[in-house]
């Protein structure tokens, strides 16, 4: 990806591609079909993840709490308006749906990210753990989302096309800001933040940028999921989600738009394949994160799709 | 733990009639529940203990912390039947056996932790051992989930001691919770002769001081990290049995919510700052006990230790004890 022309062929390309994936998907094994929804998804959490834990060398590990944020936002509005908006006109409340079930995330990572991106390395990651768990408890002990039982009935809007159309945009923006003048400011403050700001670079301000940026498409991936699954519960979200998108982003490079969405995919498949293997899985799971971070902590696919702070890549 | 509500928060009305044996009861009630918090919190102290020192000397969290301590109590359960041949249980000298083993081994367990998973990573950045920490974590718990280990299912702790409730000045306690906190104040005692008075741990505060330099004086320090976490490891082990005698069960994942609420409080106190550690879990437990007894705040109980850690990094980043240090290029 070299500069914003060739961004953007790629981006209509992915978004044409997912349209036609989406017109053909009803010849699919629904069981495939929504695997990959479940990877378009994940794809959505793993480059906003990046963003963040990635470029901006931030840890955050309450990314599955920004996800709630947005599901159940989207979720509600879903459940309340369906009935009395026509058939032909749910495309579009799916789409207010996102808006709103991001910009309700976006804002609370901006309640989460001012005060606490003070915080740096370990300090930053348990905080991010607490707001995390903070948000799941809440939605818990709330009778207007269905608290412990959490909200049945969402009406199933995704389809491939959103979650893949969802994705391309995603992986747009995120790219383009990265590469862009204004995002060589992340590269900066992950490098070396007392360097950046004598460089006069505002660190926290990247710091909230990047935070609230990814809050916001880790709440349209949350919306997403949640008209995908139809059923959403507190436990969905728990302190495992997080670490699950946080793997998906070491495995496939931190900053390394391309490894990333790989990883998405892999670890989205790989559960499904490993299916026989139940009992193992997680420790398999366990092992590979150990295994990674000992040999290769710059992650499986660090290709050069995106290099970090190499200007041309 | 937290059956009793306090009377005044209650939505039962005050009732002037009930006169002097309200206060009386209101009184029993809160010094239960402040013997029950300062138990916990005990808990908590010597769970952080660990959590503190392992911070002070390698500067990172050891997420498998609170899978030592799951590790403790799991050495305790089946150690106690073999005990039981030599030593009669329930009874303290049984008690006190099982605990010294089940402490021996989490010891061998933390340092081999720390030998396979941390040691080679120790000159690489901070988030790269804490994720591998994360994947530790996981992996102590998912292997003991298989149910060729211990298993998924809750296990009935054996009774290793009496406790039965005494009355003291009129007021009713139960005498696992005054254990509890003698045991903690013990430790604590023995960590801090340990780490003040003996060369050892005038390595240990070397190390954590400037490990460089600490080397260049001669100090082995492979040797006083991997003390410090046979150390620590042991006292998880310590407060797993101790957790474990006062909990209904059991099971792989007993020890997440107790090491998230210890760390909690190790940050609290000031990370590093071994007093620090048993304040911060003290003050964890306390308010968790008695914001259990209030009704509309139990349901919230797993939020408030996360919210008071965020407060304390706010307001007083390096925590109550802690010194504040300022980074330097």
């Amino acid at each position: 990806m070299k500069s914003l022309p060739g961004a953007k062929r790629w981006l209509l390309v992915g978004i044409a591609l997912a349209l036609v994936a989406s017109y053909f998907s009803g010849q699919f094994n629904r069981y495939y079909l929504g695997v990959w929804m479940d990877c378009g998804i994940n794809i959505i959490l793993a480059v906003s993840l990046n963003l963040i834990n990635g470029h901006t060398g931030q840890f955050s590990l309450g990314h599955a709490g920004f996800m709630s944020v947005g599901g159940y936002t989207a979720a509600k509005l879903s459940l309340v308006y369906s009935p009395s908006v026509p058939p032909e006109w749910h495309p579009l409340l799916l789409c207010a749906g996102l808006l709103a079930g991001g910009l309700a995330s976006a804002g609370a990572g901006l309640l989460v990210g001012v005060p606490s991106l003070r915080l740096r390395g370990d300090y930053l990651a348990i905080v991010t753990l607490g707001f995390g768990e903070i948000i799941r408890v809440i939605f818990q002990n709330t009778e207007a989302v269905g608290a412990a039982s959490g909200l049945s009935g969402i009406p199933k809007y995704t389809t491939l096309g959103w979650t893949f159309g969802v994705a391309a945009i995603t992986i747009y923006v995120v790219a383009t800001l990265v590469n862009s003048t204004y995002g060589r400011g992340f590269l900066a403050v992950s490098d070396d933040e007392v360097a950046a700001s004598s460089m006069g670079i505002n660190p926290t301000r990247y710091k909230v940028t990047a935070f609230v940026l990814g809050a916001f498409f880790a709440g349209i991936a949350g919306a997403l999921y949640a008209h995908h699954k139809q059923t959403l519960t507190p436990t969905q979200f728990d302190f495992m989600k997080s670490i699950d998108i946080v793997v998906m982003v070491i495995l496939g490079g931190m900053g390394r738009t391309g490894g990333v969405i790989l990883a998405a995919i892999i670890l989205t498949w790989m559960p499904e394949m490993l299916r026989g293997f139940a009992d193992y899985r997680m420790i398999i799971y366990a092992l590979l994160i150990i295994a990674l971070m000992m040999l290769r902590p710059q992650g499986l696919f660090a290709l050069n799709f995106k290099r970090r702070g190499g200007g041309t890549a | 733990m937290c059956e009793s509500h306090l009377p005044w928060l209650t939505n039962a009305p005050f009732s002037p009639k009930g006169g002097l044996s309200f206060i009386r009861n209101t009184l029993d009630s809160f010094f239960q529940q402040l013997i029950n918090g300062l138990a916990l919190g005990s808990i908590y102290g010597l769970i952080a203990l660990g959590y503190t020192m392992v911070y002070g000397v390698l500067r990172f969290i050891n997420f498998a912390h609170s899978d030592v301590l799951m590790l403790g109590a799991y050495a305790a359960f089946f150690l106690a039947p073999k005990v039981q041949q030599i030593m009669p249980l329930p009874g303290l000298a049984g008690a006190l056996i099982v605990m010294l083993l089940a402490a021996l081994i989490c010891a061998a367990a933390g340092m081999l932790i720390e030998f396979l998973a941390y040691r080679p990573l120790r000159s690489r950045p901070k988030l790269t051992v804490l994720i591998t920490a994360i994947g530790v974590s996981l992996f102590i718990e998912f292997t003991c989930q298989h149910k060729a280990v211990f298993g998924a299912a809750n296990r009935a702790f054996p009774k290793l001691i009496d406790f039965p409730n005494f009355t003291f000045l009129g007021l009713t306690f139960t005498s696992l919770n005054v254990i509890i906190v003698i045991v903690t104040a013990a430790l604590l005692a023995g960590m801090w002769f340990i780490v003040q008075r003996t060369r050892t741990g005038a390595a240990m505060r070397a190390v954590s001081f400037n490990q460089q330099a600490a080397a260049l004086m001669g100090i082995n320090i492979n040797r006083i990290i991997t003390f410090t976490f046979g150390l620590g490891s042991a006292l998880a082990a310590v407060a797993g049995v101790l957790y474990a005698l006062g909990a209904p069960a059991i099971e792989p994942l007993m020890g997440t919510q107790p090491g998230l609420r210890a760390f909690i409080a190790a940050v609290v106190g000031g990370i590093g700052n071994l007093p620090g550690a048993v304040l911060g879990g003290i003050l964890l437990g306390l308010l968790e006990t008695f914001a259990g007894g209030i009704p509309g705040l139990s349901t919230y109980r797993d939020a408030i230790a996360f919210a008071i850690l965020i407060l304390i990094l706010l307001f007083k980043p390096a925590g109550l004890l802690g010194k504040a240090t300022v980074e330097k290029v």
